[in-house]
């Protein structure tokens, strides 16, 4: 096999146990659903984070294009698309950063309050970690995008973006359970 | 005269002062597999000699009833720290040292596929480890000299609560076998990336040695089972610091969630530490009877069978918590099954050594011990898989003594033999044959003392983890016995350790295949040069090294 699936297999295993990771905290937020003994819960005072969800859902499609960029040796083009990639990611941090002040503020739920701050902060936290540690080396991309340095490592890049698509996914999964199943 | 003599003496004293700061720099900077190997091993010895030590004293205070030879306090840390350190820190860097060591040089490849990442995984374990260990002085914040986690290897909650453990001592173990747990998995990945993508020309799948098929598996294992335990360890961190419910029955949340994590990584835990020993037969037994290892293909599919299976095995452990029958059915029924690929395994070694022509070195030795011991492993491990039979003796003394089978007897036992049989190939050297029989002999009877006479207390009742017992239960002479084992077990490594020292100075130079073995990594020098291999030989067979030393009978047809 040729060097470049080092990097790719290399990512493939962080991958999966990044899955594996999220899968355990997913299983204890549905194993705890409707478990808690006091409120607030989260059919009262959860809302649907739409806006949020086709920000970060449409980032795929904006580092998707960059790489494309990229490929052809669009080195400002790549930039800019990876540029429109953080500031989307940034927004959907901002996004649940409000959501969190409007339920610990607002409604007085922490992690300690009962049984479902728990595993939900635990479980939209944990993914929100990971996009701050996407927006990290999307904004390195960035970076090294517009000063040039990107056009020798086309491979690296591409396989940065699979972190992120994967950071998507994931979202997908929480989307559903807390915000779907889970209301 | 003098004043010359003097300064040539302060001088050399420079220079060998530089030379051993130049050395130590190598080592600590190197990103090389071979010597990050080497590191592993090293480390996991000390910490098994220091978990053995605290095992040693725990069977002396269990010879007899009505014993004090320790605090009652210091007995639960010990038997926590044994543990503990026997998993983390002993077993997985024995392995993934191995793994290290062995891969790149089986598979044809100059180094694994992330050097830097691999030092990293190193040093984050050992980063890990003498964090654990620190625990013994600062689990009180420094005051309360003494302190250590108490709450057992496997932590159940709720006794891992601030309410019922506090100090830091819990804490310590929580984030000493997180912050390592990334080091093995941070290793795991690199292990499979470097199999996958970066073996030798003509080193198919199909050709590659069974210890690298078996640390694929172990790796590929790694990185779906460990996670869990972190993630259960974040959320007791969350507990304990941020007063989070995971695992408060208070408000609502379930103790057993614990076990289900814990278990899920576990149970699997114990086949990555199993499957290399295997691995480990599997490359000596054929070499020691001189022929090819019989079955190829089915050991390495009941390799990847046990790993497969191993995952939906764990709820065994948790028969006595009361899940119901279906659950119970459905967990022994896969646990009796793993018993299935295990035992083409041992067909397939017993197979290799029928009509060879066996020579007893010690590696060989020590191999034969294996087959019988782990043979017995698995017999009461069937025998425990019966969830009536486990409800029984659940937490028995049984139970320690099936898991010490499995773990001595499988793992420690082939380890002794890869070590006999790599060490050449790692120094240049060969180990003493005669102290390594003194070694094999002493540590099967001193094995043997204590762990299969351990299985009659467990049958007649003795818990596990008590600090001592009653004198009317007739469990006494079995205890003093276990007890009279370990002092020919601590004679067996004090030998094994005086050989490694002797052999290192005034072993018989080794050669570059001293055992006429036929995998690629004794196509190099010993020890290998940084690079590996001056030329990567073109791998056509199962057995590189017969095809080269025998080229009018190569392998290849008839494979």
């Amino acid at each position: 096999m040729n060097e470049a699936w080092r990097g790719r297999v290399g990512m493939i295993g962080l991958i999966i146990v990044e899955s594996s990771l999220f899968a355990v905290f997913v299983v204890a937020y549905l194993a705890y659903l409707g478990k808690s003994l006091n409120g607030p819960y989260p059919q009262d005072v959860l809302e649907l984070p739409i806006f949020n969800t086709v920000c970060l859902l449409s980032s795929s499609i904006t580092i998707a294009l960059a790489v494309r960029a990229l490929r052809r040796g669009m080195l400002r083009r790549a930039g800019l698309w990876f540029l429109v990639t953080t500031v989307l990611g940034a927004v959907f941090l901002v996004g649940t950063a409000r959501e969190w002040w409007r339920l610990i503020v607002g409604h007085g739920l922490t992690i300690g309050t009962n049984l479902f701050g728990t595993p939900f902060y635990s479980l939209v936290g944990l993914h929100a970690s990971h996009v701050t540690v996407g927006l990290v080396i999307l904004t390195l991309l960035c970076v090294f995008a517009f000063s040039g340095a990107l056009a020798r490592h086309v491979e690296r890049a591409e396989i940065a973006s699979w972190y992120w698509h994967f950071v998507d996914c994931v979202w997908v999964v929480v989307f559903t359970v807390v915000y779907v199943i889970g209301r | 005269m003098s004043v010359l003599s003097e300064t040539l003496v302060r001088r050399q004293g420079t220079a060998a002062h530089r030379l051993t700061l130049g050395l130590l720099h190598d080592w600590v900077v190197t990103v090389d597999h071979k010597r990050l190997g080497i590191m592993y091993v090293v480390t996991a010895l000390v910490f098994m000699v220091i978990a053995g030590l605290e095992a040693s004293t725990m069977r002396l205070q269990l010879a007899w009833s009505g014993l004090h030879v320790v605090p009652p306090e210091t007995f639960n840390r010990f038997f926590t720290m044994h543990g503990t350190t026997m998993v983390f820190l002993f077993g997985i860097p024995l392995v993934f040292g191995f793994g290290n060591y062995l891969v790149p040089l089986m598979i044809g490849s100059r180094d694994l596929a992330f050097p830097r990442l691999n030092a990293f995984g190193f040093w984050v374990f050992l980063f890990g480890g003498i964090l654990l260990y620190f625990s013994f002085i600062g689990g009180d914040g420094l005051y309360g000299a003494g302190s250590a986690p108490a709450v057992g290897w496997f932590a159940y909650a709720p006794l891992t609560a601030r309410a019922f453990t506090r100090g830091n001592a819990t804490d310590y173990w929580i984030l000493a076998i997180l912050v390592s747990g990334f080091g093995t998995i941070a290793t795991a990945i690199n292990l499979v990336t470097t199999i996958l993508t970066m073996r030798g020309p003509g080193m198919t799948l199909r050709r590659m040695p069974i210890f690298v098929w078996e640390m694929l598996t172990v790796s590929a294992l790694t990185l779906i089972i460990l996670p869990p335990l972190s993630a259960a360890q974040i959320m007791l961190l969350l507990d304990r610091f941020l007063g989070a419910h995971f695992f408060d029955t208070q408000a609502g949340a379930s103790a057993v969630m614990w076990q289900h994590f814990f278990w899920f990584f576990g149970h699997p835990e114990v086949y990555v530490l199993i499957l290399p020993g295997f691995g480990f037969a599997s490359e000596i037994i054929p070499v020691f009877s001189r022929k090819v290892v019989f079955g190829y293909v089915t050991l390495v599919a009941a390799s990847v069978g046990i790993g497969l299976i191993a995952m939906s095995t764990w709820a065994h452990h948790m028969f006595v918590v009361g899940m119901g029958s279906t659950l119970n059915a459905a967990f022994a029924a896969s646990t009796m099954l793993v018993g299935v690929p295990t035992g083409i395994k041992i067909f397939n070694w017993l197979g290799t050594m029928y009509g060879g022509k066996i020579r007893f070195s010690t590696p060989m030795l020590f191999c034969c011990a294996f087959l019988f011991q782990f043979l017995c492993a698995g017999l009461t491990g069937i025998m425990l898989s019966a969830a009536p039979f486990d409800w029984q003796l659940s937490d028995s003394y049984f139970v320690v003594a099936h898991f010490h089978f499995t773990l001595i007897g499988g793992l420690v036992f082939t380890a002794f033999a890869a070590m006999y049989y790599w060490f050449p190939k790692v120094t240049g050297r060969m180990l003493s044959e005669r102290l390594g029989r003194w070694h094999f002999w002493l540590f099967v009877v001193g094995f043997n003392l204590t762990f299969l006479t351990m299985h009659v207390p467990g049958l007649l009742g003795m818990p596990r983890r008590i600090y001592t017992y009653a004198g009317d239960r007739g469990w006494e002479i079995w205890n003093l016995i276990a007890t009279l084992g370990v002092p020919l077990q601590v004679l067996a490594i004090l030998i094994f350790v005086v050989n490694i020292g002797v052999s290192l100075r005034r072993g018989a130079p080794a050669g570059d295949d001293p055992w006429d073995a036929w995998t690629l990594e004794w196509a190099t020098t010993s020890p290998p040069p940084p690079y590996n291999f001056e030329v990567v030989p073109v791998v056509s067979s199962r057995r590189p090294l017969w095809d080269l030393k025998h080229p009018d009978d190569p392998d290849g047809p008839h494979e």
